[in-house]
């Protein structure tokens, strides 16, 4: 987003410059040349060349390039104003930037096609954004980069056909601005509303915003309806909006357009801006932004789109950021700043179509009609801009023409514009901090904060995550069908139906690139991984169907005769039907009489659709005793659960707890059928340093204890009534439940056992002769006498030396080896921790990983606080549905090989992935290489079949088949990749190799790899640009970012406070997450929660602590944690209605769940609190944060984009640090 | 005293006694030449309704390496208050409280007639009885119902103090928690791992485990909680377990065809005996066995789990086939011993129809003292009864059993003492009149005996020592002391002690003498308990050729073919069975088992005993045979066709009838009293049961001869036995032969 923002800001520079013509541009160009020069050194520059907007670049007139850098410099600023510059230079910046934004790109977009030439020039305005970056980049163009900017915007318009998908949203927030704009009256009194507002941005959201718009421009914002000045404007809103979290919904599209604008944010890197976004929109970035921006976003396209054909485009971005500077150009380049930040009067008129812009991203509908008008006006200004602004759009300015998603407002493609809006997007941010500030001095201010901005990147001008999330979102309208190979799908934050046609849903398969390279080459030169994240038993949404059941018969399931594919919808029926030739080997295989089936003039089979194995991806077959374990029909599973009753469980509660809860649970034991009771029978140990069986059987009066304390050789005291129905033994059950927690009361016995415990577990499914799960319930290091014994081991001094490996290794081998006997009898281990000290998870984990388990930590537990997080995890891990004695084989075509594999498995040879037990939650990252060539003709296929037994006792096979594209351009694979997915291949790989790599070289290996991606396709498929431009693929422009967060964990890079047994133990939990889960873990979830529109989540805002408004109340979701921050000048009304008490001093920081009052408002938080708990595997315990409070600390760390206490990188930083690896790679 | 056949009759019904020699040669020369030696059956405490016990403790001699007790046999100084103990010579003084002795005033181990005297120990803690049940589950369902009644009717024979146990095994060992309210609780061990004593007790969570002793503190004292909680007083546990042997279920694990169930009764036992090591060393305590089978797995396996391998028979073992046989019989002695330290016996109640290998456990009860049943089933009356009689109680109301005995023998200087053979184990206690001779267990003058009863007799053989030239005076006579150490069922401790005195006579002046002071039927016990002793120690056909060597007496023709010496027709199940009682058994007992006693009923006369012939058997009598082991009821042929024709119901017969109950009447007398209860046979002629009198009765009627004595008189036996004439004419040769 930075680079979004920052072209952004490069754009409304140069906007700024063709709005107000030449002149505008000149002096500025002037003025910053030599700042740039000066900036062009230090990153941090950018903020400093803001400064020089007003005075000094005009002075140094170095033209394009000046320009360029103040745009930079405007964008910093703004940045800075929105980040932390809160009043003075903020607000100040703001105006300004975004009137530019809105103005150039949205206005440029519109005419600059022509322009993208002029912005040629301007792309030194993206240049300066580079450098703002801290790339020098920028410092070349400069006096380009001025008129380039206007440019990019000319080229945006292009890139609004392109955006078109999006553009509608845009356009048809478009018309709302322009009823708006006649409200704008009012807006100018509403501006510095709005800067309150946006100091609250969040529930003032667009209205506060439009309003606050202290200019016209603002209130053209709200009205939309000067669509062209909006645009400018409204990038101006649009930024409000974006930091405005309420917004959220509008700013959702918005969002979409601060991706798209980052696209021109990249240009301002890139020095050489223009080529670039030329270069990027026509080979790579182009089609990439295409096709994500018509499925996501507006502004992506419209950036790539826009840019391309007019070259300026990408200017355009920037000009859309410009567009606040447009007006500035009109009137003096000073008043435009202001008028940005404050709305700027004068500049109104473009404003408004800023605003427009803006209203795009909020107010997508009005938007559209005013847009295009706005754009047109804006359009001529700006071209020059585009023309700078065009090399943004190769992705990395995505977000510099994200203004001219403002611009494509106007546009037809205005819906990209629309997208612009994610310069918009990171306007409001500016607008909220800067309103307070900014507000009161605007103008003045400007310059001076200008120039603070230079010195700092301005994080709105970055990709940001959330515009890209809202981006896909707002695309992702219509279900998602599965027929068309190599398709990427909606990202996981999106919501979106599926539809199976042929492939597997992606609830049950992604993959890190839907177009694979054609060769080992091509792929080892990108360094992008080819892998899969595949679920197989994934829970899918009510509207979706399950996969059918297929039953072949006696003689199992049809497969390939040589490589043993199973019957799909790659196989081609040949000879009228007879035979059938394997999609993956090519083998023909005679098809049995009872499977015959004619084919039709096309050559499919008759029946294909109604065979779900022909038709669908995913589907299950019922297995034949072949496929049974000693070819035996398999017993029922059996679960059992075994307590820890040393003297500290029964202190914490835990016992009495555990005990008590399975009473009721245990009639909800997992079942197929839901009419039926389940078949799963249920076993009970308790164990300290010995272990005590319970005999339940249903015709005993009494349950009876059998004491086994010889645990160096463990076996099963018992047979007969251990494995119990739960409704025949009912009475004894509760008897022995009850009896539990009084039996052990007085127990003075500290030490435990852990080895024989599960060995006991795994003894009695062996003497059942059944496969089943065992629930562990544990609190301390296992130090008895006793196989698996375990020493302490923590040692804080090894951390960060090489040794540092061996503390997430196994400590002693006997785990190991008890896990493989484990898998061969189906026993599943989970695992629930209670730990008051070091209990080594890296060893205990190791069973319950290799097992197809899980674990749960609750350190510290106590009954009160605890009880809720753990009956839930509980409760859901017992019921949910799970395979038992699962083997999993990913069967390739020809050309590619499944060579790795990363989840909670075992694997005893290469290829079969043996999963004692597999719950629907589970997902297993497969990674494939290449082994011969792959053909663009007939793409690559992967079928996985999982070979497993049902909880009913059922044996099936799930098969799920997934085709993707091949490519022999690198520049396919960039397009189709998806970025999620990729760092969940990142982190898994990353967290295993720190089982014998230090964990230096083991983030050195991913900044390394991912600066080889980036740098590959800078190389190899952006446009030619200067060196010091950083150009990120469309695709994985957040790669940095969320590398940056795999980096920041606590596994990676510890603080101080982060026990190695919460290391272990994230190691071990990110191992078998899905993609959904481990996006938000490494990427939590922030909300505002200030406002709610109705039945929609308020949009997200990034992950930093520049984004929190102290006015505000914030949700964050990690999948694992759930905060609640609230600002300490909250309003009481706000307070009263979440925590039923007016004053902030007074909410109990204890509160594990929000008191329950009768006020919509309440009740809506609650509901999404529940929402989001229900989507995750793990309950999530909530911690309500007061600002300022001690507490924050937790919650700071979560806050990835910000420095981490713990020496993280901020997402700035890290930006700039990718950059420098990338350039020299390059170099 | 009239003569011998009284004077022996006295001793015996006085001390218990019975040698076979009441004269004694005088030398070591001479005493060899009698060939059957100087010796005695010892029945340490035969009942003596008579013999109230003193309440004060003995007097000791006060050499340290004598310590005999004040006795009728020493001289005493009344005045100076000084005695001379007639073993050692060693003057002692009274002690204080014995001050006011004198002639008039004399105490009553002086007194002739209390020769043998009881004194009870005041000192020392008293401890409860204890009894430990350890019960197979691999039965069936029948059975274990009946053996399940049966423990349950024993808590209530059980005293209110007692500590009673419960362990079960099958293919796991649990030892169940007595003393716990709600949930049943019951430690659990492998049966396929042998634990040591050690583990055992940490497992039990009796001592803490070795790691935690170690840090300096010496072990802390028992818990007695702790140490309770498995052994609890019948009176608290009573209701708890009860119900917790009602609710004994047979062992749940799956037996597979072909299989045997796994009976881990090797481990049971250790834990047992583990757990009454740990927490009550030296106290008297019974562990009771209850077996279904054989053990199957684990250590002291008798027969793997393979019906296809039969248990060994004597054939294996003569052919060493018998592969668990060395290992087991290793380990059960292992076991007895460290059992028989701590004074614990251990009973075995073996019913099952195939072999449950006694031969490998019969040490366990041979060593300490316990009783060995065996039967075909616990839903017999022969095990219920003989279970029942276990608690039997005498005329005082207490046990007829006592524990942790220890029996020491003191010889005056002319006589050591080579060794016992009983149920006892040797002390090791090295002394000036231990012989180097070694007959029986010897090379000890103490041995404990953990589990006596009444009847419990030992035979114990001397050796004369002094020489030929250092003739003895005339006059002198030889003393035998013996002291027993036990606890009485009433927890008391007592000291019995029997000191007899014999003279010495020279054999060459006084043959005739010697001659008619010998006691042919004791000497024919010892004899036999010495073939027997040999006979488990060494080949048989060696023993009997030994025994052949050894002796020319009637009896032996039957010894020769009693099951004591002959394995034939039995399993070595059998064999352990019968010689286990053979070598425990008082003299009257140990006779019928050597020769069985037939008694013939007919309306010629009264009831009549017989000759154990096959001329005995005919149509119109009806036999009684009692074997000890066997009761056997034999109705002629002509009898029971008229018992089948039924006369015995019509009112004109009543002879008939009150004939048909007489021996029944008899035989249920000699049930009453006899233990173990002897299989009741009620048969007649033809019947499959006839085969116990069948191979019992002397053959001198069979097939090969069955013409030549004509064929109104007895039944012919099958067999290629020699008969009792054969025998004998044999036996003449022999003995012509040898003395040219």
């Amino acid at each position: 987003m930075n680079v979004n923002q920052h072209t952004p800001m490069a754009s409304p520079y140069g906007q700024p410059q063709p709005g107000y013509g030449q002149p505008g541009f000149a002096p500025v160009d002037g003025g910053y040349p030599a700042p740039y020069a000066p900036y062009n050194g230090p990153a941090s520059a950018y903020q400093p060349g803001p400064p020089p907007q007003g005075p000094a670049r005009g002075p140094p007139t170095s033209g394009a390039p000046s320009a360029p850098q103040q745009y930079s410099q405007y964008s910093h600023s703004q940045g800075d104003m929105q980040n932390g510059p809160p009043p003075m230079t903020q607000a100040p910046p703001r105006p300004a930037a975004s009137q530019p934004y809105n103005q150039g790109a949205v206005n440029l977009s519109g005419p600059q096609p022509s322009y993208p030439q002029h912005y040629g020039p301007q792309p030194s305005m993206q240049q300066v954004t580079n450098q703002m970056t801290g790339m020098q980049i920028t410092s070349g163009p400069p006096t380009p980069a001025g008129p380039g900017y206007d440019p990019p915007h000319s080229s945006q318009p292009p890139v609004n056909t392109a955006y078109s998908a999006a553009p509608p949203h845009s356009y048809t927030q478009a018309p709302p601005p322009a009823s708006s704009a006649p409200t704008q009256p009012p807006a100018p009194s509403g501006p510095p509303a709005s800067q309150q507002y946006y100091g609250g941005p969040p529930p003032p959201s667009q209205q506060p915003f439009n309003s606050s718009l202290p200019p016209t421009s603002q209130q053209q914002f709200t009205s939309h309806a000067p669509p062209l000045p909006s645009s400018q404007q409204t990038f101006p809103p649009s930024s409000y909006s974006g930091p405005a979290p309420t917004p959220s919904h509008a700013p959702a599209p918005p969002v979409s357009q601060p991706q798209q604008s980052f696209p021109p944010t990249q240009p301002p890197f890139s020095s050489a801006p223009p080529p670039n976004s030329h270069p990027a929109f026509v080979s790579g970035p182009p089609p990439p932004a295409q096709g994500s921006f018509q499925p996501r976003a507006p502004p992506p396209s419209s950036q790539p789109g826009s840019f391309p054909p007019h070259g300026s485009s990408p200017i355009s971005m920037p000009s859309g950021q410009y567009s606040g500077p447009m007006p500035p150009q009109q009137q003096p380049p000073p008043s435009q700043l202001p008028p940005y930040h404050s709305g700027a009067p004068p500049p109104r008129v473009q404003m408004p179509p800023t605003s427009m812009a803006q209203n795009n991203h909020l107010p997508p509908g009005p938007q559209g009609p005013p847009g295009p008008p706005g754009s047109m006006q804006q359009p001529p200004p700006q071209p020059g801009i585009q023309g700078g602004y065009p090399p943004q759009q190769n992705g990395a300015f995505g977000q510099v023409r994200g203004p001219q998603p403002g611009y494509a407002g106007p546009y037809p493609g205005q819906p990209n514009y629309g997208a612009p809006a994610p310069a918009p997007a990171p306007a409001p941010a500016a607008q909220k901090r800067l309103d307070p500030d900014s507000i009161p001095s605007p103008q003045a201010s400007d310059m001076p904060a200008v120039q603070k901005s230079r010195h700092r990147i301005d994080p709105d001008a970055i990709p940001s995550p959330i515009q890209v999330i809202e981006d896909d979102k707002a695309k992702s309208t219509e279900p998602f069908a599965t027929g068309v190979r190599g398709q990427a799908p909606p990202l996981v934050t999106t919501n979106f139906q599926v539809k199976d046609q042929g492939n597997a849903s992606p609830r049950f398969v992604r993959c890190t690139a839907y177009n694979m390279p054609c060769t080992a080459d091509m792929a080892k030169q990108s360094q992008v991984p080819l892998a899969a994240v595949i679920k197989p038993l994934a829970t899918l949404p009510p509207d979706e169907t399950p996969p059918y059941l297929v039953d072949h018969g006696e003689g199992g399931p049809i497969r390939c005769n040589r490589c043993k594919a199973y019957m799909c919808p790659y196989m081609q029926f040949i000879e009228g039907g007879r035979r059938f030739q394997c999609g993956f080997c090519s083998c023909v295989t005679e098809v049995p009489p009872h499977y015959f089936q004619h084919l039709d003039h096309t050559g499919k089979r008759v029946d294909c659709y109604d065979r779900p194995e022909l038709s669908l991806g995913s589907y299950e077959f019922l297995a034949t005793v072949d496929y049974c374990k000693n070819n035996k029909i398999p017993q029922p599973p059996a679960y059992i659960f075994l307590i820890d009753v040393s003297y500290n469980a029964v202190k914490s509660g835990m016992v009495n707890i555990v005990c008590q809860e399975l009473k009721t649970l245990l009639d909800y034991l997992p079942r197929e059928n839901p009419e039926m009771d389940s078949v799963v029978r249920v076993g009970f140990v308790t164990y300290n340093k010995v272990l005590h069986f319970y005999n339940v059987k249903s015709s005993l009066a009494q349950p009876q204890m059998l004491v086994v304390s010889d645990v160096s050789d463990m076996f099963v005291p018992l047979l007969d009534g251990f494995l119990v129905n739960v409704n025949e033994s009912r009475l004894v059950i509760e008897s022995l439940l009850d009896q539990i927690p009084e039996m052990f009361a007085e127990t003075r016995e500290t030490e435990t056992v852990f080895g024989p415990v599960i060995q006991a577990g795994l003894e009695a499914l062996k003497a059942a002769d059944c496969s089943g799960k065992l629930f562990v319930f544990h609190t301390s290091l296992p130090i008895a006498e006793a196989p698996g014994k375990l020493k302490n081991r923590e040692d804080k001094k090894l951390i960060g030396t090489d040794k540092e490996k061996s503390l997430f290794q196994s400590q002693v081998g006997f785990y190991n080896t008890l896990a493989k006997e484990c898998v061969a009898q189906g026993c599943c281990v989970d695992l629930f921790l209670f730990p008051n000290q070091y209990v080594d998870v890296a060893t205990l984990g190791v069973v319950p990983v290799s097992t197809g388990g899980s674990v749960y930590k609750y350190t510290y537990f106590q009954a009160l606080s605890d009880k809720e997080r753990f009956l839930n995890d509980l409760r859901r891990d017992v019921q949910k549905l799970v395979g038992f004695d699962a083997v999993m084989r990913v069967r390739t075509s020809t050309g590619i090989r499944a060579t790795d594999f990363f989840g909670s498995f075992f694997m005893s040879n290469t290829t079969d992935v043996e999963l004692a037990g597999l719950d629907c939650d589970k997902a297993v990252t497969v990674e494939f290489k290449h082994d011969d060539k792959l053909s663009e003709e007939t793409g690559a296929l992967m079928q996985c079949a999982v070979l497993y037994t049902s909880c009913s006792g059922q044996r099936r096979l799930r098969v799920h088949n997934m085709a993707v594209n091949c490519c022999s351009q690198l520049a396919d694979l960039y397009r189709n990749c998806e970025t999620d997915t990729i760092i969940n291949f990142f982190s898994k790989y990353a967290f295993r190799g720190l089982l014998n790599n230090p964990t230096k070289a083991v983030r050195d290996t991913l900044i390394n790899q991912c600066a080889q991606i980036l740098a590959c396709y800078r190389k190899n498929c952006a446009s030619p640009s200067s060196a010091g431009q950083l150009i990120l693929p469309e695709c994985m422009k957040l790669l940095p970012v969320y590398l940056n967060c795999v980096l920041k964990s606590d596994v990676l890079m510890p603080g101080a406070d982060v026990s190695l047994d919460d290391r272990a133990y994230l190691r071990q939990l990110i191992g078998c997450m899905d993609v959904p889960e481990s996006h938000v873990f490494f990427y939590p979830r922030l909300l505002p929660l200030t406002k709610f529109e109705s039945g929609s989540l308020p949009v997200a805002v990034r992950d930093s602590e520049e984004r929190l408004s102290k006015g505000g109340v914030y949700l964050l979701e990690t999948g694992l944690h759930l905060f609640l921050w609230v600002g300490a000048s909250a309003q009481q009304e706000l307070l009263l209605n979440i925590f039923g008490t007016p004053s902030f001093s007074q909410i109990d920081p204890s509160l594990t769940s929000l008191p329950v009052l009768d006020n919509p408002f309440s009740q809506r938080m609650r509901e999404i609190i529940e929402s989001f708990r229900a989507q995750r595997s793990r309950y999530m315990k909530l911690m309500v944060v007061k600002q300022e409070d001690k507490s924050e600390l937790i919650f700071r760390h979560f806050l990835v984009e910000d420095k981490s206490a713990s020496g993280g990188a901020s997402y700035v930083d890290f930006l700039c640090h990718m950059h420098k690896e990338i350039r020299q790679l390059l170099s | 005293m009239t003569s011998y056949q009284e004077f022996i009759q006295q001793n015996e019904d006085r001390d218990g006694v019975r040698f076979s020699w009441n004269l004694w040669p005088s030398s070591r020369l001479e005493a060899t030449r009698l060939v059957v030696p100087v010796s005695c059956l010892f029945t340490p405490l035969k009942e003596r309704p008579d013999l109230p016990p003193v309440q004060y403790e003995p007097v000791l001699c006060s050499r340290a390496n004598c310590k005999a007790v004040l006795n009728p046999l020493c001289q005493v100084d009344f005045r100076a208050k000084i005695w001379a103990c007639n073993f050692c010579f060693q003057r002692n003084p009274f002690p204080p409280s014995y001050a006011g002795i004198s002639d008039v005033n004399q105490p009553a181990e002086l007194m002739p007639q209390f020769s043998t005297i009881e004194y009870i120990v005041q000192r020392g803690p008293t401890a409860p009885l204890i009894f430990l049940y350890v019960v197979d589950t691999c039965l069936e369902e029948e059975d274990l119902q009946a053996l399940k009644e049966s423990l349950q009717m024993s808590l209530s024979l059980l005293p209110p103090n007692a500590l009673v146990g419960l362990i079960t095994f099958g293919r796991m060992v649990q030892v169940h928690e007595l003393s716990c309210e709600g949930i049943a609780k019951s430690y659990v061990f492998r049966g396929t791992k042998d634990l040591s004593s050690k583990q055992i007790q940490e497992m039990l969570g009796l001592i803490k485990p070795a790691a935690s002793v170690q840090q300096g503190r010496p072990p802390a004292p028992q818990d007695p909680a702790a140490t309770c909680r498995f052994l609890q007083p019948v009176h608290r546990v009573d209701m708890n377990l009860t119900d917790l042997l009602g609710e004994l279920q047979r062992d749940p694990w799956p037996v597979p065809q072909g299989k045997r169930p796994l009976r881990s009764t090797g481990v049971a036992l250790t834990v047992a005996v583990g757990l009454l090591e740990g927490t009550f060393p030296n106290t008297g305590a019974r562990v009771m066995l209850f077996i279904g089978g054989p053990p199957t797995q684990g250590p002291g396996m008798v027969v793997g789990d393979e019906l296809k391998t039969p248990i060994r028979s004597w054939h294996d073992i003569q052919k060493d086939n018998a592969r668990h046989l060395k290992k087991a019989t290793k380990y059960y002695e292992a076991m007895a011993n460290r059992s028989s330290v701590n004074g614990h016996c251990i009973d075995i109640y073996a019913c099952a129809l195939d072999q449950t290998g006694l031969l490998e456990m019969k040490c366990l009860s041979n060593i300490t003292g316990g009783h060995i049943v065996m039967g075909d089933s616990f839903n017999t009356s022969l095990f219920k009864q003989t279970f029942q009689r276990v608690f039997s109680k005498d005329y005082n109301g207490d046990f007829r059993m006592a524990f942790g005995g220890v029996l020491e023998v003191k010889t005056s200087r002319e006589v050591k003492v080579c060794g016992t053979i009983g149920p006892c184990v040797s002390l090791n206690s090295k002394g000036s009149c231990v012989s180097e001779n070694e007959m029986g267990i010897g090379g000890t003058s103490q041995w404990k005996v953990c589990g006596l009863n009444p009847s419990t007799t030992l035979g114990i053989y001397f050796e004369v020592v002094n020489q030929h030239n250092a003739p003895i005076p005339q006059g002198g006579r030889g003393a035998i002391q013996f002291v027993t150490q036990y606890q009485h069922s009433n927890m008391q401790r007592r000291i019995r002690v029997s000191t007899i005195a014999r003279n010495w006579a020279d054999a060459q002046s006084q043959i005739q003498h010697i001659e008619s002071s010998f006691d042919q039927e004791a000497a024919a016990v010892l004899m036999a308990r010495l073939g027997v002793f040999r006979a488990e120690s060494e080949e048989g056909p060696d023993v009997l050729r030994w025994l052949d060597r050894q002796l020319i007496r009637l009896f032996m023709f039957h010894l020769r073919r009693s099951p004591f010496l002959q394995v034939f027709n039995n399993s070595p199940d059998e064999s352990s069975y019968y010689r286990h009682h053979f070598v425990r058994q008082d003299l009257t007992q140990s006779l019928i088992m050597i020769q069985p006693i037939l008694y013939s009923y007919s309306f010629h006369g009264p009831p009549e005993p017989v000759l154990l012939d096959s001329s005995s058997i005919l149509p119109d009598r009806i036999l009684l045979m009692d074997s000890f082991f066997q009761l056997v009821i034999y109705h002629g042929e002509t009898i029971a066709q008229w018992r089948k024709a039924g006369y015995q119901e019509m009112a004109e017969y009543e002879n008939f009838k009150q004939l048909l109950l007489a021996p029944l009447d008899d035989a249920q007398e000699i049930l009453q009293t006899r233990f173990p209860m002897p299989r009741y046979v009620d048969t007649e002629h033809g019947g499959s049961q006839a085969r116990f009198l069948l191979s019992k009765v002397n053959p001198s009627q069979t097939h090969n001869n069955l013409y030549a004595w004509g064929q109104e008189t007895g039944a012919p036996i099958l067999t290629d036995d020699v008969s009792l004439q054969v025998f004998m004419d044999h036996l003449k040769k022999l003995a012509v032969s040898s003395s040219t």
